[in-house]
């Protein structure tokens, strides 16, 4: 790949990594009385206010987090903390079950619905002493790339206000206050990227399809792991794709990424997905010898339309990864171009049926026709789901149409199956990990974003995720550096399956040594509040 | 022919075939004759037999059917297929319903071991295929009483396949000959039972109950090798017989727990096969018969009369005896199956694939299942052929009476009596009765003990058979006595004392010396009459060999 030498590409490699935002160092200061559970949770309440705007959340919990916060507060009074979570405020993407907490998939199909129960992750969550500080935005059942077609409206990069963006952009003619050129987060999970990049918290769930919390991790500065298929329990996640569903997990580094991955993972006994095998928790060492490693560079990932300056930065990874003495290798994964095709005719496929449910009986939105059953179900089912949903649940019917099974979904099987194969091939030959580009270049402006529809926009934007979907292998997006406009820019590696624990502990070298800048959001802090949050939030995990 | 008094005979076998697609099976089967299987030359190749109409008009051609049957069997087990839901029938509505049966999204399916253990032992029975790995789908339709919007079946890949089932059906004047008969298995399913939607007219409103919704169904599929309601009717009583003995399922048919479509068509022997109805609703065997005789001769009627069959779903009207059309929920569907993708491929073992040190809870051993299979009906009936040297109907009978079997081994447990003289009193007397007044095994006034007492009594001779039968109606009638209470009271006992009957013998023959000297001039018939006039002085209660012995010692003295 030709090399882009532009100065502020270049990684700023600091071995001194004492990056002030990571979990662990929360938790730290919370053993250690620094913080109590409460007061953390006030302040991420506080800025959940500040950040309204954002619109990441649905849903905020306050009164359930504050009264986690308040037992939490007892269990480190009496010296009986649960672990690394206790006491550690972190959102979940409004498309999993929480007991007692509506949950809306941002549809009107669901506002209103109070599921009954927890989804595994949620209960292992809370048994883990987390606190819950709310649901967040997303696309209307996490069908989109942009978080921005939701019934609540779309979520804002909290990029769009950072000190880093706003030296960079040109003036605008109307005034400094002209908020039109706001960032989408990307999607669908863009609230709970929202929610961890402004601080409100420390760690979120989402849920990765096709490159739904890698995408958004990747346009948010954020790491963004979407674990092994059947690795982590999908039960009480509304589904999607339930073959390549799996929850994602969103966080500011790699160690906090990992350790919730070690809560989440394991067999499910409600999840026949779930692997039988008993998980060990991620522990990633602090020094790695990459040496040994061997690095894929796929060819066909280099498409026209990926932006120099991510071409750049890739190139300057495997440069990186070589330097230290890693084996960078060239490899082909020859079916990738017909990756989104198979994923279109199977995502809608599947989600037709996932979505047949939703009928205006049992649960969620019912119209007020009543001349007959089925008209019943055609107004509830129009007024329901957007245009989106009922496009792909149209074109998922059409083909699984008897006369059409055949040739559509049988033979998006077939593909899958080789994209899959591609991936066993190349790391039968010896590959450790994939290094890759999440997505084509930096987040883009909404004016600028909805300039596409949704089907256009997710066929673009899952260019380099979707295929590890198919595929069901592990795979995170790191933040890498900043644009020439100050965004983020994220690389992706992807991991044989079940090779979560090797994966990270890449991902954990490879974030030390680039040292991604921290979102500066003194200025959106100053603008809205005259009061520099992410500054206290670092001040609290300092005081350790 | 096995039934009389239709018309038709058994011909083709090859038409339910005609609809499959992709190793698949239709609810819908599509008009016959479109395709047809390698199998329609095998099975032409056999003597068909044809019965022509009774009255033949001229010209008129004969009438061949096929019926294929269709049959939904609820699993008896604690929970439901993929839910820890309870099953229990008539529970309060909506009562047993979990997270997962209401469809809550985000809800997965669990599979049940036990509704995969009841699958495999009724595919062994059933002397099928039983798939080592077999496959979950979806088939999709909208109604309310299916709150996922589809039913979670096996279409691509069922649990067993290739079986057969043997049923005898009783045939002659006294149907007191049984034929052999066997209808192919064509495969079978584990599959989501729906819940029910109650229409209340009334309020113009359907309500649903979710009770039923996920209970786990075995879906048998029965070829078109039968030929009429009886030979149907008869197949579905054995594999009630099977599924009881395997305790898979209770087969209660009144309950629900046993359902059958019917596939019907007719045709010309030697002319492709008709298009079919299905005629579903059919909630008992008696039913069943009559609803296929009676579709199989509409069908006739129609095409004699110029009219055409459509390819439609009737339903049953037990009061009018006849198939009506149904509105039919389901349409012309296009069911749009999917593999369901939150069900891993179902893999069974057996003893040489079965990996070292499994845990025998995880997994599930077909061989285990086939070494502890129950004994089957057909077994049961030839060992009471053997065992008591009855006739193979008589054993059908006692089996396919619910209750009997067990009501004749109680007899046989505590009598004296001969087996033989025990089938005889049972299957002819008790079952009669029975008969008569339409009660069943269970709802009998004699217990197992009563009969055995009496027909004790009737083998020590202590009473005749004539007695006999009367205790056995005072039995029938006053319960609470003994046989030997009735036989005391009654004075039924046999005349035991020797004495008494010679000195009977000897008054008898005084009063009648004119048959004395017939006897004795050569016409030993003549000493039947002084038997008859001696037992008729002892009432009946003496026996007539003792009788006829002390005669003769008379007469030739």
């Amino acid at each position: 790949m030709p090399g882009v030498s532009l100065l502020n590409l270049e990684f700023k490699v600091n071995k001194n990594d004492d990056r002030s935002y990571s979990k662990d160092l929360v938790s730290a200061g919370l053993k250690q009385g620094q913080i109590t559970p409460t007061e953390l949770c006030q302040k991420c309440l506080s800025l959940i206010k500040k950040t309204k705007f954002l619109n990441a959340y649905i849903t905020v919990t306050e009164e359930v987090a504050l009264k986690q916060a308040e037992e939490s507060e007892k269990r480190y009074a009496k010296g009986q903390s649960l672990g690394d979570l206790d006491g550690i405020p972190v959102a979940v993407k409004d498309n999993f079950s929480t007991s007692g907490i509506e949950t809306t998939c941002a549809s009107n199909m669901l506002k209103g619905y109070i599921p009954p129960y927890n989804a595994t992750v949620i209960q292992k969550l809370l048994d883990q002493g987390a606190l819950l500080m709310g649901k967040t935005n997303l696309d209307e059942f996490a069908m989109g790339s942009g978080s921005t077609d939701g019934v609540f409206g779309p979520v804002k990069n909290p990029w769009s206000y950072s000190k880093q963006y706003r030296e960079k952009r040109k003036p605008k003619p109307h005034g400094e206050n002209d908020d039109s050129d706001w960032l989408v987060t990307g999607g669908s999970s863009g609230g709970s990227a929202a929610a961890v990049s402004a601080f409100t918290c420390f760690a979120a769930l989402g849920s990765d399809t096709g490159g739904s919390t890698r995408n958004p991790a990747a346009h948010c500065g954020l790491v963004g792991l979407k674990p092994s298929y059947g690795l982590v329990s999908r039960h009480g996640l509304i589904p999607l794709v339930n073959s390549m569903d799996v929850p994602g997990i969103l966080t500011r580094c790699v160690d906090d990424a990992a350790m919730v991955l070690g809560i989440l993972a394991g067999h499910d006994p409600k999840d026949s997905t779930t692997i039988q095998d008993p998980v060990k928790p991620f522990l990633l060492p602090s020094w790695t010898d990459v040496s040994k490693l061997c690095i894929g560079i796929p060819k066909e990932y280099l498409v026209p339309e990926l932006s120099s300056e991510v071409q750049s930065l890739w190139t300057k990874a495997a440069d990186l990864f070589e330097s230290e003495g890693a084996k960078v290798i060239e490899v082909s994964l020859p079916h990738t171009s017909y990756s989104i095709v198979c994923y279109h005719v199977l995502c809608t496929s599947e989600v037709a049926s996932n979505m047949a449910r939703f009928d205006g009986l049992e649960y969620g939105h019912r119209c007020d026709i009543n001349v007959s059953t089925e008209a019943m179900y055609a107004a509830t089912r129009r007024e329901g789901f957007n245009d989106v949903v009922r496009g792909r649940i149209l074109s998922g019917n059409f083909f699984l149409l008897k006369k059409n099974y055949e040739n559509y979904f049988i033979k998006a099987q077939k593909v899958r199956r080789l994209i899959a194969n591609d991936f066993v091939n190349v790391f039968n030959s010896g590959v450790d990990v994939l290094l890759t580009p999440t997505t084509l270049s930096e987040t883009v402006p909404y004016l600028e974003f909805i300039k596409e529809d949704n089907r256009t926009r997710s066929a673009q934007d899952d260019i380099f995720t979707q295929a590890v979907n198919m595929a069901g292998l592990p795979a995170v997006s790191v933040p890498v550096a900043l644009s020439n406009q100050g965004l983020p820019i994220g690389l992706q590696f992807i991991g044989r399956v079940f090779c979560d624990q090797q994966l990270l502990t890449v991902a954990k070298w490879f974030e030390k040594q680039v040292q991604f800048p921290i979102i500066q959001l003194q200025e959106l802090m100053d603008d809205y509040s005259a009061i520099s949050a992410n500054e206290k939030l670092a001040s609290v995990s300092l005081k350790q | 022919m096995a039934a009389p008094m239709l018309r038709w005979g058994c011909v083709g076998r090859c038409w339910a075939l005609a609809c499959v697609d992709r190793g698949s099976r239709h609810r819908r089967w599509a008009p016959n004759g479109f395709t047809l299987s390698g199998r329609r030359g095998q099975n032409s190749m056999a003597p068909q037999p044809v019965i022509t109409a009774q009255k033949p008009r001229k010209g008129e051609h004969e009438w061949a059917a096929v019926v294929g049957l269709e049959i939904h069997v609820q699993i008896s087990s604690n929970s439901k297929l993929f839910s820890g839901s309870h099953v229990h029938f008539a529970a309060p509505p909506n009562s047993l319903v979990s997270f997962f049966d209401a469809s809550l999204p985000g809800t997965l399916p669990v599979l049940n071991r036990r509704c995969v253990e009841a699958a495999v032992m009724t595919g062994l029975a059933l002397n099928c295929r039983i798939n080592k790995k077999s496959l979950f789908d979806r088939k999709h339709y909208f109604y309310a009483d299916l709150p996922a919007g589809y039913q979670i079946t096996q279409q691509r890949l069922p649990i067993a396949v290739n079986g057969s089932l043997t049923y005898g059906v009783c045939v002659g004047n006294k149907r007191s000959q049984v034929i052999t008969k066997t209808v192919r298995i064509k495969q079978i399913q584990l599959e989501q039972d729906s819940g029910k939607s109650l229409h209340d007219d009334l309020r113009s409103q359907t309500l649903i109950d979710l009770n039923r919704a996920g209970v786990g169904l075995l879906e048998v599929v029965m070829e078109p090798d039968m030929t009429c309601g009886k030979e149907a009717a008869t197949a579905v009583r054995e594999l009630q017989l099977v599924l009881q003995a395997l305790g898979t399922s209770q087969a209660n048919m009144a309950e629900g727990q046993l359902r059958v479509d019917a596939n019907i068509s007719v045709h010309h022997p030697g002319e492709p096969f008709g298009i079919r109805t299905e005629v579903k609703n059919l909630n008992s065997t008696r039913f069943l018969a009559k609803a296929i005789d009676y579709e199989i001769q509409r069908q006739i009627n129609e095409l004699e009369n110029g009219g055409e069959i459509l390819n439609e779903t009737r339903s049953f009207d037990s009061r009018l005896g006849c198939t009506v059309p149904m509105r039919d929920k389901e349409g012309k569907q296009d069911y749009r199956f999917m593999p369901e993708p939150n069900l891993p491929p179902l893999v069974l073992y057996d003893a040489t694939s079965l990996p070292a040190g499994a845990d025998s809870q995880q997994v599930i051993d077909i061989d285990y299942i086939r070494e502890r299979l129950p004994e089957l009906p057909s077994m049961t009936r030839e060992k009471l052929v053997q065992q008591y040297g009855m006739l193979p109907e008589h054993s059908f009978t006692l089996l396919n009476e619910v209750g009997l079997l067990e009501f004749f081994q109680n007899v046989i447990k505590e009598t004296r009596a001969e087996p033989k003289l025990v089938t005889s009193w049972v299957l002819n007397t008790f079952l009669g009765y029975l008969k008569q007044q339409s009660l069943t095994v269970s709802e009998s006034p004699v217990t197992p003990s009563a009969l055995a007492e009496l027909l004790t009594l009737l083998d020590g001779k202590v009473i005749s058979s004539l007695a006999a039968k009367q205790v056995f109606e005072e039995l029938w009638k006053s319960k609470g006595k003994t046989a030997a209470q009735i036989v005391s009271e009654k004075k039924l006992e046999l005349m035991q004392a020797r004495e008494v009957l010679a000195q009977l013998c000897q008054t008898v023959m005084e009063g009648h010396p004119q048959v004395v000297m017939d006897v004795k001039t050569g016409n030993p018939k003549a000493i039947n009459k002084l038997i008859g006039l001696v037992r008729k002085a002892t009432l009946s209660r003496a026996d007539p060999t003792a009788i006829k012995k002390i005669l003769e010692e008379k007469l030739s003295s």
